[in-house]
């Protein structure tokens, strides 16, 4: 706890959430390991979080990203809701990125209200551990 | 924003800044400086909270068994904390944190505080900063901390050194694996949990346990296994809960608070000493190493190490070297 040089490069810390009641978990468990393999510390939830739930998790893990999975349809409201929490908690240099079946119309909209990046179906893990690496800012 | 400056995390923190205290566990799994600094002003302020290590195979239910003790204790109103650890892979150094799929979050209730820990590659079952973690935990008021181990067997001893009471879980009919075990964990167990008391065989497995736990205690087999000052077990009490019910759970929360109060307090505590110890050996270590590798002295210790790479000089006679030029003004 004293010597810095005797630390490991620290990775970056993810949260994968699945907010709201989408059962849909398989792409959060692929991205969970994937990033983990990938080198990242990554918190997996589980199904069925709040955005409350999600962003105490944030706030307790004290992640550099969290990373939203919806597959319902009900990101327009669920993802602005995690949003807002996370600025009143003062963690808006928290990346958000959001992940599942999100319609180009609304890509938009989420970015106004946050949302770093959108990715739908088929994204590649490389592709996604590459877009945090360049744009997570680590904690403290 | 959050401060930097370590002397304001740690007012917000003590403050009961939530934000401010899981960005000083983030310093101390990093180990920067400002964990240094923050550590030096909290330690003073810890040591009232109890500790409870919760170790078993993987799949036994301590994620859920933790999640039905913070209901528990929530009754009565005590603040909880856990430190949940799971491995981090030693090729890529990522890790996979999932212990708080099992716990719900208690989101809205500041006295509950969970925080995933990869183990960074520390065998053991914790990570090497668990322990500080604890400490930071403590002195921000949780009076109780559930530090939940890796879960991959019987290795994980190490708890017992990083906790005050240890509770080892088993499932029900796991025969073999208990004989195995009884050589590892169970050694180090205060409280022996059979949980998935729902399953068949739970009770059948509880008096096994019993029969053989007492059994090898009378015999003084344990005690003089002993080879340090790490707590040894009593007649840990074997119970039987139901994680996912909360059936048991009342009795277990009963049975910690019996073997807290029946404990030593301070340094007359061997868990509290050998835990003093492990960190101030810890941390000599790397001022050592960080002494002799740095300034004037980082040239010499260089030939010193490929002399005896080079098998010049042996690595006993080496050390006593190294430790010798410490001793000189001039490095
Ligand atoms: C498999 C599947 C199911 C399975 C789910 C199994 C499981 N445990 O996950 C089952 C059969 C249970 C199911 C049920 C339903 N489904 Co369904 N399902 C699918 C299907 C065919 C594939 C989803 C999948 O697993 N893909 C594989 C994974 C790996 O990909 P992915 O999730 O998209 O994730 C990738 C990216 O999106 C991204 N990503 C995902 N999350 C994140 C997060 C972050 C942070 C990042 C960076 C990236 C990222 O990276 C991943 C890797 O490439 C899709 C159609 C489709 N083609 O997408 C429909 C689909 C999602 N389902 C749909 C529906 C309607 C349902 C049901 C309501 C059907 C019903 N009427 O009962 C139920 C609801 C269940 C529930 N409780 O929520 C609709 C949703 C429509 C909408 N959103 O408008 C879809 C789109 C089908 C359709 N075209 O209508 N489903
Ligand atoms: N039937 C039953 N299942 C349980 C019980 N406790 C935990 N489980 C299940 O066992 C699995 C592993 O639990 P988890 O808490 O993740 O175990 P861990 O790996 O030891 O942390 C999960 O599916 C739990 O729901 C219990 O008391 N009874
Ligand atoms: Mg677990």
């Amino acid at each position: 706890m004293t010597d810095v040089r005797a630390a490991p490069a620290r990775p970056l810390k993810v949260l994968i959430a699945k907010p709201g009641l989408d059962g849909h978990d398989r792409g959060a468990k692929v991205l969970a390991r994937g990033l983990r393999d990938e080198g990242f510390e990554v918190v997996y939830t589980g199904l069925r979080q709040t955005p409350d739930m999600v962003v105490t998790a944030a706030l307790q893990e004290d992640v550099d990203v969290v990373g939203l999975s919806i597959l319902s349809g009900a990101h327009m409201t669920l993802v602005p809701k995690v949003c807002r929490l996370l600025r009143e908690q003062g963690m808006d240099d928290v990346l958000v990125v959001v992940g599942g079946i999100i319609p180009d119309d609304d890509v938009a909209a989420l970015k106004e209200a946050g949302v770093a990046a959108t990715f739908g179906p088929g994204t590649t893990i490389g592709e996604v551990a590459e877009f945090l690496r360049s744009n997570a800012r680590p904690r403290g | 924003m959050l401060p930097s400056d370590p002397d304001a995390l740690v007012e917000a923190a003590l403050g009961g800044d939530r934000r401010a205290l899981a960005r000083i566990l983030t310093a101390v799994e990093n180990r920067t400086p400002t964990a240094e600094a923050a550590l030096r002003r909290l330690y003073p302020k810890a040591g009232t909270a109890h500790l409870v290590g919760i170790t078993g195979p993987p799949g036994s239910g301590k994620s859920t068994l933790v999640s039905a003790i913070i209901a528990t204790v929530r009754e009565g109103g005590r603040a909880v904390a856990v430190v949940a650890v799971d491995p981090s892979s030693p090729i890529t150094g990522g890790a996979l944190l999932g212990d708080r799929v099992r716990m719900q979050s208690y989101a809205g209730d500041a006295d509950v505080f969970i925080r995933s820990m990869a183990a960074r590659g520390h065998a053991g079952g914790l990570a090497p900063t668990s322990t500080a973690a604890a400490a930071v935990l403590d002195a921000c008021g949780f009076d109780l901390i559930l530090l939940e181990t890796v879960g991959t067997g019987q290795s994980e001893v190490e708890v017992a050194a990083a906790a005050d009471t240890t509770v080892v879980l088993e499932a029900p009919e796991m025969g073999d694996e208990i004989q195995a075990s009884k050589a590892g964990l169970l050694e180090v167990a205060d409280i022996v949990v059979v949980n998935k008391g729902d399953r068949p065989g739970a009770g059948r497995t509880a008096s096994q346990l019993r029969a053989m736990l007492v059994g090898s205690v009378r015999a003084g087999r344990v005690r003089e296994e002993a080879k340090d000052d790490r707590p040894r077990p009593k007649e840990p009490e074997v119970l039987v809960t139901t994680a996912t019910t909360g059936d048991g759970v009342p009795e277990l929360v009963a049975a910690l608070e019996r073997h807290r109060e029946g404990r030593p307090s301070g340094a007359d505590d061997p868990a509290r000493r050998a835990r003093a110890a492990a960190q101030v050996w810890s941390i000599l270590g790397d001022r050592l190493r960080a002494e002799l590798e740095g300034g004037t002295r980082r040239i010499a210790t260089a030939a010193v190490l490929d002399a005896v790479a080079e098998h010049a000089l042996d690595p006993f006679a080496a050390a006593d070297r190294l430790l010798a030029s410490l001793r000189t003004t001039d490095g």
